[in-house]
């Protein structure tokens, strides 16, 4: 199946290294979902209208549950988290006019797979220049998974502050967590197998939206 | 990148950029209230230090402390190799402690080589003899391009004693990879045999460069490594070779002033020089720490290098 659509590979860059192994957007190999393709295509669980929907239902959770926003901070984790978290600030900006900082937080030198892997280039850290002291940090990331990202990202974040509080929002949650980990705010609960790739594009990176469920059929 | 970080010329224009760009990512840690990652954990380093060192040694025990590495410190004074033990036999020993790195200066040059070819750790060299010393032309490299942007293009001048230079050597291998135009400047009698072979030019008269640079780079005169008169006095080095205010107000406004340390102020660099704002000397040793952690975290952070057993 990787052979789906073999001139997609010009997108889909990832020069930050993979948090998951199973994050989205990250597998070089994906291919797109043609209608009327052949069966093995990967079906998209989220297309480009949804994902906006997921996330202006997001903002507005995260309006109702802090009260307006006051104090928040988004933090993206790179890479496709970032751009989420721009969009995030974005939406609630048009609800409430109120402007909510956004940056990144990049966990590579915190995870705990390191040394599974050759060293990997590091993603930007991004902090609002009022630093995240005192700040509710909600973390911004594309898909959840082991959780083992959000601990290194709870890592990261307690060496560059101290939050009132942190909350995690999740444009998928794909289950099978490795640690006691839940999100605060999610776009799509989505079922998977552990088989199973999930892929975020984002129109930023990849000149599309979509969130797509890839199925691993190699021996 | 290779296991082992021996010679400028070992890094691809990739390698040389994915160092420089992890850099900038980890310049922000030193800036933070807690200056310290998690990433090497558990990992040991040693310091293996055979010549003195003031600045190369410090720098490369913070990068490895900033990245939570076990940093052990070794210098010749005060050890067995002063009781004639060879460099096969002390590097046998740290193996044994279970060294995952080992950083050298060796006043032989090729020492880190055969060191590499002893341990299944990853050897850095520090500087040897008068070959390489990598990690400070990258920090070279990154503060050129902090400053100015970029480097393609960009034309560096390199000036002074070049003959006993590791410095010269590695700034020039790794300068060219990533696009520069270097030229050499010095005395006859400063320059190395077949330096025509280097991938730069070459010129005796500092004040032809100076107009069209970018960059100028001091180099310390290094008379302890000096057995014959390489100039008649010092003074008449300075006059010609040396980087005084006139001649600071004939570079390009924007051009700037560096020198790898320590300094003969009043031989090669005058002190106003020195101190004005065009020089990165300070800002030199700062990125020195930087540029040593993003080596440290590319050659140790990740799995198994090939060949290697880690």
């Amino acid at each position: 199946m990787a052979d789906a659509v073999p001139h997609a590979h010009d997108h889909a860059q990832d020069p930050s290294g993979a948090p998951d192994g199973a994050r989205g957007g990250r597998d070089r190999s994906h291919s797109a979902s043609h209608p009327g393709s052949p069966s093995q295509a990967p079906r998209a669980v989220l297309e480009g209208p949804d994902i906006n929907r997921a996330l202006i239902r997001i903002a507005h959770e995260i309006l109702e549950r802090t009260k307006g926003a006051e104090d928040v901070v988004l933090l993206g984790i790179p890479t496709r988290g970032v751009q989420l978290a721009a969009r995030l600030a974005k939406h609630i900006e048009q609800f409430e006019g109120a402007r909510v900082p956004h940056g990144s937080l990049d966990v590579t030198m915190y995870r705990d797979d390191l040394r599974l892997r050759p060293a990997r280039a590091l993603g930007a850290t991004r902090l609002p220049a009022d630093g995240i002291d005192d700040r509710i940090v909600v973390l911004v990331d594309d898909v959840l998974y082991s959780g083992r990202t959000v601990r290194a990202a709870l890592d990261a974040l307690n060496d560059l502050g101290r939050p009132r509080a942190v909350q995690l929002a999740a444009l998928v949650d794909r289950g099978h967590r490795e640690l006691p980990i839940r999100a605060d705010y999610v776009g799509k609960n989505l079922p998977t197998a552990k088989s199973e790739t999930v892929k975020v594009y984002l129109n930023e990176v990849d000149d599309r939206d979509a969130v797509v469920l890839i199925k691993k059929e190699r021996p | 990148m290779k296991r082992h970080l021996i010679s400028a010329a070992d890094l691809t224009k990739d390698d040389a950029l994915l160092i420089l760009d992890t850099a900038e990512e980890l310049a922000a840690v030193s800036e933070r209230s807690v200056k310290k990652l998690p990433t090497l954990r558990g990992r040991t380093v040693v310091n293996l230090f055979f010549e003195d060192s003031t600045r190369t040694r410090i720098s490369f025990e913070a990068a490895a402390k900033r990245l939570s590495a076990d940093v052990i410190n070794f210098s010749a004074k005060g050890s067995s190799v002063s009781k004639g033990e060879s460099l096969k036999d002390t590097a046998l020993t740290l193996e044994a402690m279970g060294a995952d790195a080992v950083v050298i200066r060796h006043r032989a040059s090729g020492a880190p080589y055969r060191l590499a070819g002893w341990v299944r750790g990853s050897v850095l060299n520090a500087g040897d003899g008068t070959h390489e010393h990598p990690t400070q032309a990258l920090l070279d490299a990154f503060t050129m391009r902090r400053r100015l942007g970029g480097l393609d293009g960009r034309r560096v001048a390199i000036v002074g004693d070049v003959l006993h230079s590791r410095v010269a050597r590695s700034n020039v291998l790794l300068l060219n990879t990533l696009g520069a135009q270097v030229t050499l400047v010095a005395p006859p009698t400063l320059l190395p045999v077949s330096v025509e072979t280097w991938p730069c030019e070459v010129c005796y008269d500092l004040d032809a460069v100076l107009p069209k640079s970018d960059v100028v780079m001091m180099l310390r005169v290094q008379r302890e490594r000096m057995n014959a008169a390489y100039f008649p006095s010092a003074r008449e080095y300075s006059r010609r070779y040396g980087l005084d205010a006139d001649r600071l107000a004939r570079m390009p406004e924007d051009a700037l002033v560096m020198h790898p340390g320590p300094m003969n102020r009043g031989v090669e660099i005058a002190a106003e020089v020195a101190d004005s704002a065009r020089s990165t000397i300070v800002e030199q040793v700062t990125n020195g720490v930087t540029i040593r952690m993003a080596v440290l975290y590319l050659l140790l952070g990740g799995a198994t290098f090939e060949g290697g057993t880690r």
